[in-house]
């Protein structure tokens, strides 16, 4: 069942009169505790939660940058140090292959008459899940420079390795391109959104065998190395976050970052106040021959710790149910592209909403794609030197994987 | 302690040459502090300029928002806006504790291991460095199942503890050295008086050994104080020290001006550890040490 | 009086057990028993994961995804938490030793030079040969650096010593990622320290993040930077316990000072530079932080960082961070053999 439709209608729907709005449950008893991550809008949705706690309900919040090393011990645990987990696509398939999360069906059936069916994160036809926002690397360009190099909106990679080059030639700007491919996540991510732009499969159907050195592979690679031509000699120290400054300083005016930042380079911002009324937002590009976004798409959401009481399951839900409420959205509609009923989208939006309108597909979540993105990550940095060939940095980031997943049990 | 006598005060060429090999070496150790200090007086902008590296000296940017070239905001944002006096007396609570704990455990261990003649004596020392070649990292992540388990993980206490017993191994083997340096006549003058082992330790050995104790007690305040994986690690949100705070306020995700309340939060924290170098400072150069000595 | 014995009093062992109780047990309890288990982690790897097909849905779309079934692992767990024998099979595999890796590349290699590539892009090897230059390199030269430094300071009139203690110590007080950040920032093109150097070189385009050696180069002088206030400090200590009646025996008999810090000063001084020897090997061996904190994991990496990539993320691999644990002791102990051959030399006359 294709639910992108749902989803591209509910992100346009203003709010109706007549909604039901959770409540803190009263004269609730226990304590709720939450492990988080540490940014702005799990920050806001911590203080939502928190304002239930009465005095015969502890609500306390634990926004930790560690919290992907600390998720399973403190969940194992019985009862478990924290009652519900945030986290990432990524980081909740951890959590489900060690079984320590709750089925939330019944606890949806009573109270979460507000939540979007888009917003159920189903495992085999269980509710897993409840996400509440989405985020997406996508494109962001300097309108002005374009116009002035009279290049047109790159739709395609390509085109933006030819809007560089005019730019280039122009004498604008000397290397107009910026990408976040500092190693130790960001560059396996820059690969894996370009494989999966061309369709790619990253493993044999059906198994956890890596299937990366291929056409698509060196396709993927090409393109990066093409894109860092017009990259800084710095590139490979830099991360999403080095973007925005670079843009201030008018060195680059074509980048790719994820859209959570997006209020860095919008008016407003502190960061990049100077060229922000010319910056624009817009879906990523695609790969030359296929119809959708090279991006991946990621959502948050939160599950419930299975070892703990089902008082403190039930009690926690409700906890949350007030704290993703459509008041969330409204209350702080620049935080995130929020997944809640009644969210409108702001500017900021923009750039994930069109990748996801265009059909870029979510971030996978088998347990052993971490592995593949780190072993991807690790060595395809000697091709982008230019020490080795694309072939031999996939052969060994697939060597690195099946040696990684023979550790983890995902081969024998 | 009487002044140095003329004739062995170090010649005026010896100390001109030495005072400017100091200065080129103070150059290099204090201009990335003395730098970071002055740009937390001006705002993202022009600390962190990508256009040129003057912006952070002249503050071009500070003086467009705030109308001066100096600015305190950043400060009033960590101190107040983010309560940052919170993490610094979790700190200071997690530093004494570490400090005081491991200096007695380390005091006691090094003069039995200074002082013994057993072969033993030699296998815990190689133990101990076994120990201290084991990367942190390995080991903490291993606590953090029995921890949760055992209701351990979170507390101060826990800590704590963990810190003195990962810097044990430095302990034992500094203040070791230290006591090996000290005569025996010492304790086996007091010894043959009559008193027993922890009197001769505790009012012979201990009153000459305060240059061994300050420096490892610098060392284990250091350990409490800049630890960042295991407080990372081990604490709750409430009990957090300063220096997984200041790497929080850079967080995943950086928020536009938080990165300024990191540089502000390191500058915070430095100043007041000029008082406790300049303290330990002059028990380490007093004379109390060559008068006993040579007793 | 003093009276010598010809023997030094015995500590009876029950002396010594009490003495040295608090700290064994601390380091028992949170070293040695920890250490033992990582040992048996490397040994071993998870059991094989039971897979199954399911359907998956998102705010995106539904797919149908490979999933580990759950509850099967619970009771494979149970049965056998330490999880699946392994033997050595993880200290051989690829991502360390590499032995049937090693084996291919040189029963192939035409000559000496692609052989050593090859080696050299095995990750283990690569993260070795930077993780050996780095502490031979760092370890003497921040030694020698450091007391310098003390005899320098030791040489200055007592009232200066204060600040210059101070303002010494401080690439040590900086806690080490924050000091490593405000470097990269500094580094940068158009920081202060790179801005300065593409004037000295006349290189416009001159940039210590580019290039692998010269961010090989930035991570050594980082080394000795932060390393030379501690090697300072306890030799400063040390001097100030400089016996002051062979001090003063010497220059009775008339030796020059540089003969004074020769023979009195220096033997002095020699057990606490192997002590410091030692800690500098060590800690140098481990280096990491410096390497994520320049953001140069692209240029270099180290046994640590290897740990610390292993480690992080959403399915940490605990028996290869073991493995490589105990690879990064046995080589620690390889370096030191020299040093603890001193010390137990030192130790022996004693007995």
């Amino acid at each position: 069942m294709n639910l992108r439709p749902a989803f591209a209608a509910a992100t346009v729907m203003l709010l109706t009169a007549g909604s039901a709005i959770a409540e803190c449950p009263a004269d609730a008893t226990g304590s709720v505790r939450i492990l988080s991550n540490d940014f702005a809008a799990l920050a806001a949705i911590n203080e939502r939660a928190m304002s239930c706690a009465t005095s015969t309900l502890t609500v306390t919040a634990n926004q930790s940058t560690q919290h992907t090393d600390l998720q399973v011990p403190a969940l194992t645990a019985n009862p478990a140090e924290y009652t519900v987990k945030f986290g990432a696509n990524g980081s909740m398939t951890a959590l489900l292959t060690a079984g320590l999360l709750r089925p939330l069906d019944d606890l949806v059936a009573k109270y979460g008459q507000d939540l979007l069916p888009t917003q159920l994160i189903k495992i085999d036809g269980k509710v897993m899940a409840i996400a509440f926002l989405a985020n997406a690397e996508h494109f962001y360009y300097r309108e002005d420079t374009l116009a002035d190099a009279g290049v047109a909106i790159p739709q395609t990679w390509d085109d933006v390795i030819a809007a560089a080059e005019a730019i280039r030639a122009k004498g604008t700007m000397q290397n107009p391109i910026g990408l976040a491919y500092a190693p130790g996540w960001e560059l396996g991510q820059g690969f894996v959104n370009l494989y999966l732009g061309q369709d790619g499969e990253l493993f044999q159907p059906g198994t956890a065998l890596p299937s990366i050195n291929n056409e698509k592979g060196v396709k993927a690679l090409e393109t990066m190395k093409a894109l860092t031509g017009y990259m800084g000699p710095d590139y490979l120290t830099w991360s999403s976050d080095a973007m925005a400054p670079l843009l201030e300083a008018n060195t680059i005016a074509l980048t790719n970052f994820w859209g959570s930042e997006a209020a860095e380079v919008l008016p407003g911002t502190e960061r990049a106040p100077t060229v922000a009324p010319m910056m624009r937002l817009s879906a990523a590009p695609k790969m030359t021959g296929y119809d959708h976004p090279a991006t991946t798409i990621w959502w948050d959401g939160f599950g419930i710790a299975k070892n703990i009481p089902d008082a403190d399951a039930e009690t926690t839900f409700r906890v949350m149910m007030h704290a993703i409420a459509p008041e969330l959205a409204q209350e702080h509609p620049d935080l995130a592209v929020w997944l809640v009923k009644g969210y409108v989208p702001t500017p900021a939006a923009q750039g994930v909403i069109a990748s996801v309108q265009g059909g870029a597909p979510s971030y996978p979540t088998v347990p052993y794609m971490n592995l593949i993105h780190t072993a991807i990550d690790d060595n395809i940095v000697g091709y982008m030197k230019g020490e080795e060939s694309a072939q031999q940095a996939l052969a060994d980031a697939e060597a690195a994987y099946s040696t990684a997943a023979r550790e983890a049990g995902f081969i024998q | 302690m009487t002044d140095t006598p003329r004739a062995h005060r170090p010649p005026g060429s010896l100390v001109a040459l030495a005072a400017g090999f100091i200065t080129i070496w103070l150059i290099a150790a204090a201009l990335p502090f003395v730098w970071t200090a002055w740009g937390s007086l001006k705002v993202e902008g022009d600390f962190f300029s990508m256009v040129s590296w003057k912006d952070a000296f002249f503050g071009p940017r500070t003086t467009a928002l705030t109308g001066s070239a100096f600015t305190f905001q950043a400060y009033r944002d960590v101190w107040i806006g983010q309560e940052f006096w919170r993490q610094a007396l979790n700190t200071a609570v997690i530093t004494v504790g570490v400090t005081a704990i491991s200096l007695t455990f380390g005091t006691l261990g090094g003069y039995a291991l200074a002082r013994s003649t057993a072969r033993y004596a030699f296998w815990i020392l190689i133990a101990a460095l076994v120990f201290r070649a084991m990367p942190g990292l390995t080991l903490v992540s291993g606590y953090l199942l029995p921890f949760f388990e055992w209701n351990l993980w979170g507390h101060q206490w826990t800590t704590i503890i963990v810190l003195v017993a990962l810097n044990q191994p430095f302990t034992l083997w500094l203040l070791h050295s230290f006591f090996l340096s000290i005569p025996r006549d010492l304790d086996e003058a007091a010894l043959i008086d009559g008193c027993s082992r922890l009197q001769a330790f505790r009012l012979v050995i201990m009153p000459v050994m305060w240059p061994g104790v300050i420096t490892a007690g610098i060392f284990s305040f250091l350990v409490g104080y800049s630890d960042f994986v295991i407080c990372a690690m081990l604490l709750r949100e409430e009990n957090q020290t300063m220096v997984p705070k200041i790497i929080g306020f850079l967080g995943t995700t950086q928020q536009p001006g938080q990165v300024m309340y990191s540089v502000a939060a390191t500058v915070s924290v430095i100043v007041p550890l000029l008082v406790l170098v300049l303290f330990s400072q002059r028990r380490i150069v007093g004379g109390l040490v060559s008068g006993a000595v040579k007793g | 009086m003093l009276i010598h014995p010809a023997r030094p009093t015995h500590m009876p062992h029950r002396t010594f057990a009490l003495f040295i109780l608090p700290s064994m047990l601390a380091m028992i309890l949170f070293i040695a028993l920890p250490l033992v288990s990582v040992i048996i982690q490397s040994f071993h790897i998870e059991h094989p994961q039971v897979l199954v097909q399911q359907e998956t849905c998102d705010p995106f779309g539904c797919k149908t995804e490979t999933r580990v079934d759950a509850a099967a692992m619970e009771q494979l767990d149970a049965a056998a938490p330490q999880g699946q024998y392994n033997g050595i099979g993880t200290y051989l595999n690829s991502a360390h030793l590499a032995v049937s890796e090693l084996g291919t590349i040189w029963a192939a290699a035409p000559d000496l030079s692609t052989g050593l590539t090859q080696t050299l892009n095995l990750p283990f090897y690569r993260a070795l040969l930077f993780t050996l230059i780095y502490t031979l390199v760092v370890s003497p030269v921040s030694l020698a650096l450091g007391l310098l430094i003390a005899l320098a300071v030791n040489v200055l009139p007592r009232g200066v010593r204060g600040g210059v203690i101070y303002l010494t110590l401080l690439p040590m007080i900086v806690p080490s990622v924050i000091g490593a950040l405000t470097l990269f920032w500094m580094i940068d093109q158009r920081g202060i320290i790179g801005a300065f150097l593409q004037w000295v070189t006349g290189d416009d385009t001159l940039s210590l993040k580019a290039s692998g050696a010269l961010a090989w180069a930035t991570l050594f002088v980082h080394g000795v930077w932060s390393n030379a206030p501690f090697v300072f400090i306890v030799f400063f200590a040390a001097l100030q316990t400089v016996p002051r009646d062979t001090t003063e025996a010497a220059m009775v008999d008339g030796a020059s000072r540089l003969e004074r810090l020769r023979l009195v000063t220096m033997p002095h001084l020699a057990p606490i530079a192997t002590f410091l020897m030692l800690i500098l090997v060590m800690d140098n061996f481990r280096v990491f932080e410096s390497i994520i904190g320049l953001s140069a994991t692209a240029h270099a990496s180290s046994l640590s960082s290897l740990i610390f990539f292993a480690l992080r993320g959403d399915t940490p691999l605990f028996g290869s961070a073991a493995a490589t644990s105990m690879l990064t002791v046995i080589c620690i102990f390889v370096l030191l053999l020299p040093s603890l051959r001193n010390a137990w030399a030192g130790f022996r006359p004693k007995a």
